[in-house]
């Protein structure tokens, strides 16, 4: 049972840091959407006189193009990792129960490094004279080495890399919570593998799968630092172009209206999956309520 | 061959597989850290002579000290308001849903967003950048990453001990120090760890919000010049020595946790 404290010394605890989140989280990005209805200025300072051209802009076939390319890098990446993110976790859940948490912590460990270095360290295997082509070499090729670093399969080999512990992590929740005899059932009842894992398995862990992609899309989308360093900014994407309003263009009216759009796309992506989950939850209960029992 | 003994081939080569793809990268960027002759191309011989570049290298150790001064001053505020947001929320019998997207915001909010949002901010008021607008900014996530962690541990807090404690005489600031804080000690300690390493680890709004020059300069911001750079063997014992310290820090603040999980 919880005490009922009065509500004045729980607010009290919990003024200071909603203060500090309201002074420079909420009021900065209030002013982010602000900052998009202005002009940029003639000389790169902002203009105060309400416009909607910096969202007109955004909808310009160019920057359309942009952050489709973008939704498509994500969206490959967040496949391939969802795919060899979720093939790990059922081989995990597969393992004897006392190695698990053992491999689950192996697994995310790589997580907890500096996400810089982690990148750097794809320049690094995948530069023209760096371990792949060193590895090719030693198999007897003497060609050009191939370049592989400044393509867009780097980003995404680099985004796939950095996210797939989570997928991970996302998957082995539902996988190690599924209960063994409704496979069994299933095989009994004369279903083929391939059907159990289809109709039983698949459904019953789709909930962490939808977390997993979810996580690395949103990440990917915004993601600026991958690009710039495995794209070799041939490639780029939203956050790239967010970063050179600000940085380089000094066009900050116009950064404002594309973060705001990154967000708009990150609350439709996490609001189709609340409600994919909402809906999936009441079909599920029917399927696999008494998977505890 | 049973199919049983297929299946746990195919796992195991699963297994094999993943783990492989995740530490080669480590393993190549912390293998030629020790290499002598500092070229990716051959292996020449062991040696410790790039970690001794690195400690006469002014611009690296000072934006490691920079980093120091932000990590460690950011975490103390974050704890600190962390911790007590924490216990203010569980008090409470009901919060809104607003409350709970206002304290989950900042780690799901893109760090650019976050970034250029302080950075109009900080411009707007005038304000001089440099590290105390980097620690202003690693206070707004670190301090939702500690009170999520502690929020899970007094989930399971029973509040009926701190009525006992006020009843039999206890002051509020007693209560706290002698019940509440002992019960919550270890995931207080979880979450400054982990805002520790998050802190020294950030790199995009500590970019954005550090004003020009190099006087605060933080080791990420240093590691992100140095990359764009090129491949040299003095990054890869930096590299190496970051992702020690990190990694030994969050394993600790995980033990931390997972004696909570265990009690």
């Amino acid at each position: 049972m919880r005490s009922v404290a009065p509500p004045s010394r729980s607010s009290l605890l919990m003024a200071p840091a909603l203060a500090w989140l309201a002074a420079l989280m909420v009021v900065p990005c209030a002013l982010v959407l602000a900052l998009a209805f202005f002009r940029r200025g003639i000389y790169g300072g902002i203009e105060y006189t309400f416009t909607l051209e910096n969202f007109g802009l955004v909808f310009d076939p160019l920057y359309v193009g942009i952050f489709l390319n973008s939704a498509r890098i994500a969206g490959t990446a967040t496949l391939i990792a969802v795919v060899i993110g979720y093939a790990a976790a059922y081989a995990i859940s597969a393992a004897p129960r006392r190695w698990q948490p053992m491999f689950l912590f192996f697994a995310v460990l790589p997580f907890w490094s500096n996400y810089l270095i982690r990148t750097y360290a794809w320049i690094v295997l995948l530069n023209r004279e760096g371990l792949i082509t060193q590895l090719l070499r030693w198999f007897g090729y003497t060609g050009e080495p191939p370049s592989m670093l400044y393509t867009e399969g780097a980003v995404i080999a680099g985004l796939v890399y950095n996210y797939l512990p989570f997928v991970i992590l996302a998957c082995y929740a539902p996988l190690s919570r599924l209960n063994p005899e409704l496979a069994e059932a299933s095989r009994d009842l004369g279903a083929s593998a391939a059907t159990t894992f289809r109709r039983i398995i698949l459904p019953l862990t789709a909930p962490g799968i939808a977390a997993g992609a979810v996580f690395v899309f949103v990440l990917s989308i915004g993601n600026f630092v991958t690009p710039a360093l495995l794209g070799g900014g041939r490639f780029q994407m939203i956050g790239n172009l967010v970063y050179d309003q600000f940085l380089t263009a000094n066009d900050w009216p116009f950064g404002a209206a594309l973060a705001m759009a990154l967000i708009a796309i990150m609350l439709l992506v996490l609001m189709a999956q609340a409600l994919a989950a909402n809906r999936a939850s009441g079909r599920t209960t029917q399927a696999g309520g008494d998977t505890d029992g | 061959m049973s199919p049983s003994f297929a299946r746990t081939f195919g796992m195991r080569t699963i297994l094999v597989l993943v783990f492989a793809f995740l530490y080669i990268p480590i393993a190549v960027l912390v293998a030629l850290s020790f290499n002598e002759g500092g070229l990716p191309t051959a292996w020449s011989g062991f040696s410790l002579k790039w970690y001794a570049t690195l400690a006469s290298n002014s611009a690296i150790l000072s934006a490691a000290l920079n980093t120091l001064i932000v990590a460690l001053v950011s975490t103390a505020i974050a704890t600190l308001l962390g911790t007590l947001l924490a216990i203010g929320i569980e008090m409470r019998r009901q919060y809104g849903k607003g409350l709970e997207a206002l304290i989950f915001a900042p780690m799901i909010i893109p760090d650019i967003v976050l970034a250029i949002a302080l950075l109009s901010f900080f411009s707007m008021l005038n304000l001089t950048m440099g590290l105390h607008t980097i620690i202003l900014a690693h206070v707004v996530f670190n301090l939702a990453f500690v009170c999520s962690v502690v929020r899970a541990r007094l989930k399971s807090f029973d509040w009926s001990i701190v009525e006992a404690s006020a009843d039999l005489g206890a002051s509020a600031l007693t209560t706290f120090r002698r019940v509440t804080l002992p019960v919550i000690a270890p995931a207080v300690i979880a979450g400054a760890l982990l805002a520790f390493t998050l802190s020294v680890d950030e790199f995009i709004i500590a970019f954005f919000t550090a004003g020009a020059g190099r006087a605060s300069t933080t080791l990420p911001m240093q590691i992100y010049a140095m990359i764009r750079f090129g491949i040299t063997p003095e990054i890869n014992a930096l590299a190496t020595i970051v992702m020690a310290v990190s990694i030994t820090a969050l394993t600790l603040s995980q033990r931390l946790n997972r004696g909570i999980i265990g009690q």
